[in-house]
C-alpha cells in the first residue's frame, strides 16, 4: 500500500494537504512541534499515493511519499 | 610594439581587451561614444562580448553579471550616466566584484553639457551610491596612460576585488597621442570565488546582503581594510620639478598638462613652482602633499570646477601652509597664461 | 516500498547559509507559495542533472534567500535587475544555466524595463515570475499586478483604476515580442494546476538547455501574510479572483520552431589579437635633418582652422603622425567645448622635442587658415604669436592678414585642388606648403601618416600629387 510521511518538525500547519488531498487521509495532529503548529499527520489507510500532498507543500522537507515501483 | 597614433578613448579599449577583457556593456552618451564605438569593432573580432545595454543601469548590472562569472569586464559612460550607475557600482563594491568603470566625465548638474568638467570628483571618489565604500580612481593624462592605466585597472580590480574607475575629462579622451601598447595578457585563470556555472564553483555566492548588523559590520570592516591596503599601496602620483619649488601645483587629468606649460613659463620668468599630479585619487597622495609643507611656501589647486579635489588637498596640507584655488567650471579650460597669472599672483 | 516522491536534490540537504537555528526549514510563512514553487524547480534541476551547470539569481524580495536552498551556484542581485544580471553571466558563460526568480514588484515594477528588454533580445535564460498581486518581504504594498478594488496597504481603499490603472500582464505584454520563444502563465491553486506549472518549469528549463532563446512562466501565487487569509482561502482566492483577470494559458510557445542558437567562443593566440586590434608592427623612425630646420619652425604650436568638410582635422592628424613617426612627442587635440560654436572646425597640433604639457594651443606658432572667419578671428594677437607662421586659403579669404609680424604664404588651396578634380585635397597641399616652408616634416614621415591614417587608399596618389603640387608652389616663391 501507499504511504506518505510526515515530519512533524518541518510543518508549518497550513493544511494545504489537507484541503488537497483526494482521499482526505491526512489531518491536523493534536500535539504541537517545535515550530509551535498542529502539524499534519497522515492517517495513511486509503492513501493512493497520488503525491499532491507533496507538490500542495510548500516546505522542501515535510512530506516524503512511498510507493511501489512497478518499472521493478 | 610600435607606437600607434590614437584618440585616449580608443586607446582604452585596445587597452582592455590587451589586458584580456572578456566584456563589454554600455550606453551611448557624449563624449565618451567612441569608447563603445570602438568595444563594438574590437570586442566581437576578438571573440569577446559586446552589448549596448537598455539603459546605463542595466549595463552596470550586466557588469555583475559578467563579473559574477569570474570574467575581465567594463563599462564606460559620461557624468549623468555615471550617476544612474551608482546603485549598481554600490552593489559591485558590496559583492566585491572586481570591474573596470569609465568616466569620460563631462558638464553638469543635470543636463550640463558635453564640454570637459571635473565635477564629478565628488561621485567617484568619495562614493556616490549607497553605503560606506570605495573605488580605486585613476586619472589619466594622456592616451598612454589611458592604455596602461586601463589594463592596470583590471589588475587592481581583481587584487582588491573592487571596481575600479578610469576617471578622465573629454580632452584626454578625445586628444590623439601617440601610444606603445603592450604584448596581450595571456592564460588568465577564472578567480576562485567567481561562479562558473561548474562542479567546483557550484557553492560560491555573489552576495551583498547581511541582515545580522554585526555580520554587516564585519562585511564593511573587511571592505574597509581593502581601502586601507590601498592607502598604503596604490598611491600612484608623477612630480615634476618640485625638488626646489616654492610653490606646489596640484591638478589630475588635463590640467595636469596645462599646469605643467603654466609652470615652464613660471621657470623662465624665476617662479619655483613645481607640480604634483595625483594618478589615484582614491587612495588620495596625501602624505606627499604634505610633506611638501616643510619646503614650499604655498599650494595652488586647479580644477574643472569649483573646487572638489581641492578639499583632498586642505586635508592633507591640514593649515600647514595656505592652499590657493583657481578652477574654471562649465567646460571653460583655463589657458596656460590664465593659470600662469594665478600661481605669479600668489608668488 | 520505494520512495516516490522526497526533497528534490536540487536543494542543500541543510541550509547552512540561514542564519536561523533550524537549518532544514524555510524562512517562508506557512503555506507561502514560493515553497511550492521552489521545490518545482528543484525537482527540475535534479532530474536535468543540471546542479553544476546552474546559476540561480536571488532577487529582492521574500525570495531574495533563493540562495539559501539552491544547490547551484548563486548569484544575489539588485531590486528588478536579475535580467540584466543573468544576461551579463549567460553572456559571458554561455555553457551555465541562468535562472533568474522573481516577484511581482522586482519583475513588473522597478525591474520593468530590464525584464522587457532582456525578452526583446532572446536573452537565452529562463525568468520564473511569481505573480501574487503584493509585495511580500516589505510588508503588504500594492504592486502592478495588484487586483483591482484589493486592499494594500499602499491601497488601502482597494485599488482604482483612475489612480493606479490596471493590473499588469506580463507574459501577454511579453507575447508581443518577436524574440521570446516560450511563455505560459500558470498557478498553484489546485492540485492540476500545480502540475501543470511543473510541467512550464520543465519546459522552460528545457528551452535553454537546448539554447532556444528566452523563455518566461508566470505563476500566480499566494500570500497569505498580506493577503489576511489562512492558506487555503489564499488558494481559493487564485481560483475565484485571481484567474478572472490573469488567464492561466500557454501565451506563446515557438519551441519547435527556433533553431538551437549559441554563441561558440573563438580564442586567439597573442598574433591573431594583436592583427586584430590593427596594432602597428615595430619599425625604425624617420630620419630627418634637423639642420634644415630653422630654429623659429622647431617645437611648433599649430592651430588649423576651417569650415567642417574641409579635412581640417585630417589635415592636422598627418602632421602629427609625421611628427611621430620622425620620433617627436605629438598631440593632437580637436575643437572641443565652447571653441567649437560658430561653425568653424578646428584643431591644435604640437610637435616637440620635450614631453608636451598643454595639449591645447591658445597662442599658435603656425596657423592654418582655411577659411575667412578661421583667419579673422584666429590672426588677432591673443591667438598668433609675433613672427609666426600664417598658411591661408586665398580661393576662400578675400582679404589680406592685418597681422605683418608673420610670415605669410597666400596659397590658393581650394582652387588648385579644383584643378586637380577634387576639392578635398585643398588640406594635402596645405600640408605640401608647409612642409616644404619648415623642412619639419619630410615626405618620407607624411607618406607614413598616409598610409595610416587616410581611410581612401584609393586616394593615395591623389593625395600625394596635391602634396607634391603644395611643395612646388612654395619652391617657386622663393
Amino acid at each position: 500500500m501507499p504511504k506518505i510521511e510526515i515530519d512533524a518538525n518541518h510543518c508549518k500547519g497550513c493544511g494545504l494537504c489537507i484541503d488537497a488531498c483526494p482521499k482526505k487521509v491526512i489531518v491536523f495532529s493534536e500535539d504541537i512541534n517545535k515550530l509551535g503548529y498542529h502539524p499534519a499527520t497522515p492517517k495513511n489507510e486509503g492513501c493512493i499515493g497520488c503525491g499532491i500532498c507533496f507538490y500542495t507543500c510548500p516546505e522542501p522537507e515535510s512530506i516524503t511519499v512511498y510507493k511501489e515501483d512497478k518499472s521493478a | 610594439m610600435a607606437k600607434q597614433f590614437i584618440k585616449g578613448n580608443d586607446a582604452i579599449v585596445k587597452g582592455a581587451l590587451l589586458a584580456g577583457c572578456e566584456c563589454y556593456f554600455g550606453y551611448p552618451i557624449t563624449p565618451a561614444s567612441e569608447i563603445a564605438h570602438a568595444a563594438a569593432k574590437y570586442f566581437p573580432l576578438l571573440g569577446r562580448v559586446f552589448l549596448q545595454a537598455e539603459s546605463e543601469i542595466a549595463s552596470i548590472q550586466m557588469v555583475y553579471g559578467a563579473s559574477s562569472a569570474g570574467r575581465r569586464v567594463m563599462t564606460a559612460s559620461s557624468s549623468p550616466g555615471i550617476s544612474l550607475k551608482q546603485e549598481g557600482i554600490s552593489y559591485c563594491a558590496g559583492s566585491e566584484l572586481p570591474c573596470v568603470i569609465i568616466d569620460i566625465s563631462r558638464g553638469g548638474p543635470g543636463l550640463g553639457n558635453i564640454a570637459p568638467e571635473q565635477s564629478d570628483y565628488f561621485q567617484i571618489v568619495k562614493g556616490g551610491g549607497h553605503g560606506a565604500y570605495k573605488l580605486l580612481v585613476l586619472a589619466p593624462a594622456s592616451a598612454q596612460e589611458m592604455c596602461d592605466l586601463t589594463m592596470l585597472a583590471f589588475d587592481l580590480a581583481e587584487k582588491y576585488r573592487n571596481p575600479v574607475c578610469i576617471l578622465a575629462d573629454g580632452y584626454i579622451g578625445q586628444m590623439m597621442e601617440p601610444v606603445e601598447f603592450p604584448e596581450p595578457l595571456t592564460g588568465r585563470e577564472y578567480p576562485d570565488w567567481a561562479v562558473l556555472g561548474n562542479k567546483e564553483t557550484r557553492q560560491n555566492l555573489i552576495n551583498s546582503i547581511y541582515l545580522d548588523p554585526i555580520e554587516l559590520e564585519n562585511h564593511i570592516l573587511k571592505l574597509n581594510g581593502k581601502y586601507e591596503r590601498m592607502k598604503k599601496e596604490e598611491v600612484r602620483f608623477e612630480k615634476y620639478k618640485t625638488d626646489d619649488a616654492e610653490i606646489i601645483c596640484i591638478g589630475y587629468g588635463v590640467v595636469s598638462r596645462l599646469l605643467k606649460s603654466a609652470i615652464d613659463e613660471c621657470r623662465n620668468k624665476g617662479i619655483k613652482a613645481g607640480l604634483l599630479r595625483p594618478i589615484t585619487l582614491f587612495p588620495f597622495p596625501e602624505k606627499e602633499i604634505r610633506n611638501f609643507a616643510e619646503s614650499c611656501k604655498s599650494y595652488f589647486v586647479s580644477e574643472l570646477s569649483l573646487g572638489q579635489m581641492v578639499e583632498d588637498v586642505k586635508l592633507a596640507v591640514n593649515g600647514l601652509k595656505p592652499v590657493h584655488f583657481y578652477g574654471r567650471t562649465g567646460g571653460v579650460v583655463p589657458s596656460v597664461t590664465e593659470l600662469y597669472q594665478q600661481i605669479e599672483k600668489i608668488r | 516500498m520505494n520512495i516516490f516522491l522526497r526533497k528534490p536534490k536540487g536543494f542543500y540537504d541543510v541550509y547552512l547559509r540561514s542564519p536561523a537555528s533550524d537549518k532544514t526549514n524555510t524562512h517562508y510563512c506557512p503555506g507561502c507559495g514560493h515553497g511550492i514553487i521552489h521545490k518545482l524547480i528543484a525537482q527540475a534541476i535534479e532530474d536535468f542533472d543540471i546542479k553544476d551547470r546552474t546559476i540561480m539569481i536571488s532577487p529582492v524580495g521574500c525570495s531574495v534567500f533563493v540562495y539559501y536552498y539552491f544547490d547551484t551556484g548563486n548569484v544575489q542581485v539588485a531590486h528588478g535587475r536579475a535580467p540584466a544580471v543573468a544576461t551579463g553571466l549567460k553572456r559571458a558563460n554561455p555553457d551555465s544555466i541562468v535562472i533568474s526568480y522573481q516577484g511581482d514588484g522586482d519583475l513588473a515594477a522597478i525591474g520593468g524595463n530590464n525584464i522587457m528588454q532582456a525578452a526583446n533580445r532572446g536573452e537565452n535564460i529562463t525568468v520564473f515570475f511569481v505573480n501574487n498581486a503584493i509585495y511580500g518581504m516589505t510588508g503588504g504594498q500594492m504592486a502592478p499586478t495588484t487586483m483591482i478594488g484589493q486592499k494594500t496597504m499602499t491601497s488601502p481603499y482597494g485599488r482604482n483604476i483612475y489612480n493606479e490603472g490596471y493590473p499588469l500582464k506580463v507574459v501577454e505584454l511579453l507575447a508581443t515580442f518577436e524574440a521570446t520563444t516560450y511563455l505560459e502563465r500558470v498557478s498553484i491553486m489546485d492540485a492540476a494546476s500545480i502540475n501543470k506549472a511543473r510541467n512550464a518549469v520543465r519546459k522552460a528549463i528545457q528551452c535553454q538547455i537546448d539554447n532556444k532563446g528566452f523563455s518566461l512562466v508566470e505563476i500566480l501565487s499566494t500570500c497569505p501574510s498580506n493577503w489576511k487569509m489562512s492558506p487555503v482561502e489564499a488558494k481559493k482566492w487564485i481560483k475565484t479572483d485571481m484567474i478572472t483577470y490573469f488567464t492561466p494559458h500557454v501565451t506563446k510557445d515557438k519551441i519547435n520552431e527556433r533553431e538551437s542558437h549559441k554563441v561558440e567562443k573563438i580564442r586567439l593566440n597573442s598574433e591573431e589579437t594583436k592583427s586584430k586590434l590593427d596594432l602597428p608592427e615595430k619599425r625604425d623612425l624617420v630620419k630627418i635633418d634637423m639642420s634644415s630646420v630653422k630654429e623659429k619652425y622647431k617645437n611648433p604650436r599649430i592651430k588649423i582652422a576651417g569650415f567642417g568638410g574641409q579635412g581640417v582635422l585630417i589635415l592636422g592628424n598627418m602632421l602629427a603622425i609625421a611628427g611621430m613617426e620622425e620620433g617627436f612627442n605629438v598631440t593632437w587635440l580637436p575643437s572641443y567645448g565652447p571653441e567649437m560654436r560658430g561653425g568653424t572646425a578646428n584643431c591644435h597640433v604640437r610637435i616637440d622635442e620635450k614631453p608636451i604639457g598643454a595639449p591645447s594651443v591658445a597662442k599658435a606658432d603656425v596657423l592654418i587658415a582655411m577659411n575667412k572667419p578661421s583667419l579673422e578671428k584666429f590672426e588677432k594677437e591673443e591667438y598668433l604669436e609675433s613672427g609666426a607662421l600664417l598658411i591661408y586659403n586665398t580661393t576662400l579669404i578675400d582679404i589680406e592678414p592685418s597681422r605683418k609680424d608673420v610670415d605669410i604664404i597666400a596659397i590658393p588651396a581650394t582652387k588648385m585642388a579644383d584643378d586637380m578634380g577634387d576639392l578635398k585635397v585643398a588640406n594635402m597641399i596645405i600640408i605640401g606648403a608647409y612642409m616644404e616652408k619648415t623642412k619639419l616634416i619630410n615626405e618620407e614621415a607624411l607618406e607614413r601618416a598616409l598610409q595610416t591614417g587616410v581611410k581612401r587608399k584609393n586616394l593615395m596618389d591623389l593625395n600625394k600629387k596635391a602634396i607634391k603640387a603644395g611643395m612646388d608652389f612654395v619652391k617657386n616663391l622663393k
